[in-house]
């Protein structure tokens, strides 16, 4: 299968990168990995007219000790994540989801930037990222703005980035030795989840967020609500679902998402609470 | 556009649409046929080559992506006098194919995660090749092949 044809163009850094996309107009695209937007861009099911490509936009691949968070640069691969000691010391939620992406393969093309701008509800990253309370920096023609993860997510693969807006940087909160857990339900090792649970705990403090339960990664906060008035783990995770819309597919109906996020979320809080 | 990528150590340089995918522009361009396509749809790893020393699916690339980088593919692997790389070897010796039409993939994957991990357990194996498919041998002497060459690498 071959994509629509399209003209390409290569940018050596953000600025030049957003002032190209900025010339090209709505129906021009970034491309990072590739890993989401060429299967699209193959099964024509994404058809841009040109090609930003900012893979080789290096200086957007680092992971750094920013104090109380870790700033890691957009362009930053899955496989980077995943073996990053910086991450498994100070965010290990992070670094452990990100070595459930995919496959070897996806995760040595696949980055966190392109993960996140695509709004997949059934990727892992973006779940992780709004669990842990990060904030995203996207850079534009007029200057770079934070944008929280919670505002970031604004419905099926859609974000609150402007076209002409690339997101250059992730700020991860330290988790400070808060427990955590990854959970991810899927039939088949490199597929998605049918549903993904990230979770951290710290004292009353919680973060919990759902993988595919809905047109956006879903921040379950009735749970850590629950938690933090002293529910028990198994009547917080009766509260799953309550932010949840889940949709039915091939894999699962809306009943046994509803099901799978009560008992992942239980499993997450207990192997978060050891 | 032009490009100039190096195949298992020689540069080839041309003019390719910017949507020529990887795997098109090495079987039909470069002329190695090796490199298979199974779904087309970045799910098997048939297509499996290096990209810098990584295992990369070469359908999920564009050519131009890969300019001025460093390829190696399956034809690349045994030495220039027909001396098996200890992979292709080791599945050889193992039974680690029956039609052989994942093989490329799997031989390209496996060196890729002994690269970084090179004593890996079963279970890393087996967790290690999960982007590839193989629809003959169960997998079982895959791992073993792998287990195989691994041991022989130490
Ligand atoms: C076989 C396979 C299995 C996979 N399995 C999983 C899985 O289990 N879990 C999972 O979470 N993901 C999975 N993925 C998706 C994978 O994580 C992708 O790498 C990721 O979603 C996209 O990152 P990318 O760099 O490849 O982005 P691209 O495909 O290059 O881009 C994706 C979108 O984001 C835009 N974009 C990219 N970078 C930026 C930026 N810096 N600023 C603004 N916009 C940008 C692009 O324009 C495009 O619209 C899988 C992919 C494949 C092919
Ligand atoms: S042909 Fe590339 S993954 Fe199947
Ligand atoms: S040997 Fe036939 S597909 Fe693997």
């Amino acid at each position: 299968m071959i994509p629509a044809a399209f003209e390409y163009v290569r940018a050596g850094s953000a600025e030049e990168a957003i002032g190209l996309i900025g010339e090209h107009g709505e129906d021009a695209k970034f491309l990072a990995g590739g890993h989401s937007l060429l299967p699209l861009m193959k099964l024509r099911l994404a058809q841009p007219t040109v090609l930003v490509d900012i893979g080789r936009v290096t200086d957007l691949s680092y992971i750094r000790d920013g104090g109380d968070h870790i700033a890691i640069g957009a362009l930053t691969r899955h496989m980077d994540i995943e073996n990053s000691q910086l991450l498994r010391a100070d965010v290990p939620l992070l670094a452990h989801a990100a070595s459930h992406v995919g496959d070897p393969q996806v995760r040595h093309r696949g980055t966190i930037g392109g993960s996140l701008a695509h709004a997949d509800p059934a990727s892992d990253l973006p779940a992780t990222t709004l669990a842990l309370g990060a904030t995203y920096v996207a850079q534009g023609p007029n200057g770079t703005r934070q944008i929280a993860a919670g505002d970031f997510y604004q419905g099926f693969l859609t974000s609150s980035l402007e076209p002409d807006e690339m997101l250059t940087e992730i700020r991860v909160p330290k988790m400070n030795g808060a427990g955590w857990s990854f959970q991810k339900f899927n039939r088949r090792a490199q597929d998605w989840a049918i549903v993904g649970v990230a979770a951290w705990r710290r004292n009353g403090d919680s973060g919990v967020a759902l993988v595919n339960m809905g047109s956006t990664p879903v921040l379950a906060s009735s749970v850590s609500t629950a938690l933090a008035g002293g529910a028990s783990i198994e009547d917080a995770a009766q509260q799953a679902a309550a932010e949840a819309d889940p949709q039915a597919d091939l894999n699962a109906s809306i009943e046994y998402r509803t099901h799978l996020a009560k008992v992942l979320v239980k499993r997450a809080l207990t192997e978060a609470s050891n | 556009m032009e490009i100039s990528v190096t195949v298992n150590g020689v540069m080839h340089t041309g003019n390719v649409e910017p949507r020529t995918l990887l795997v098109q522009y090495i079987r039909e361009h470069v002329g190695l046929t090796g490199t298979n396509i199974g779904c087309d749809t970045s799910s098997c790893g048939a297509c499996s080559i290096h990209l810098n020393g990584e295992a990369v699916k070469s359908c999920t690339m564009l050519a131009v992506q890969a300019d001025g980088q460093n390829i190696t593919t399956i034809e690349g692997m045994a030495d220039a006098d027909g001396t098996l790389h200890p992979m292709q070897q080791a599945f050889m010796e193992n039974h680690g194919l029956q039609c052989g039409y994942c093989t490329p993939g799997m031989v390209m994957a496996a060196t890729s995660l002994l690269g970084e991990n090179p004593n890996p357990t079963e279970r890393e194996v087996r967790i290690g090749l999960e982007g590839n498919l193989c629809r003959c041998t169960g997998y079982h002497n895959i791992v073993q092949s792998v287990l195989a060459a691994a041991g022989g690498a130490k």
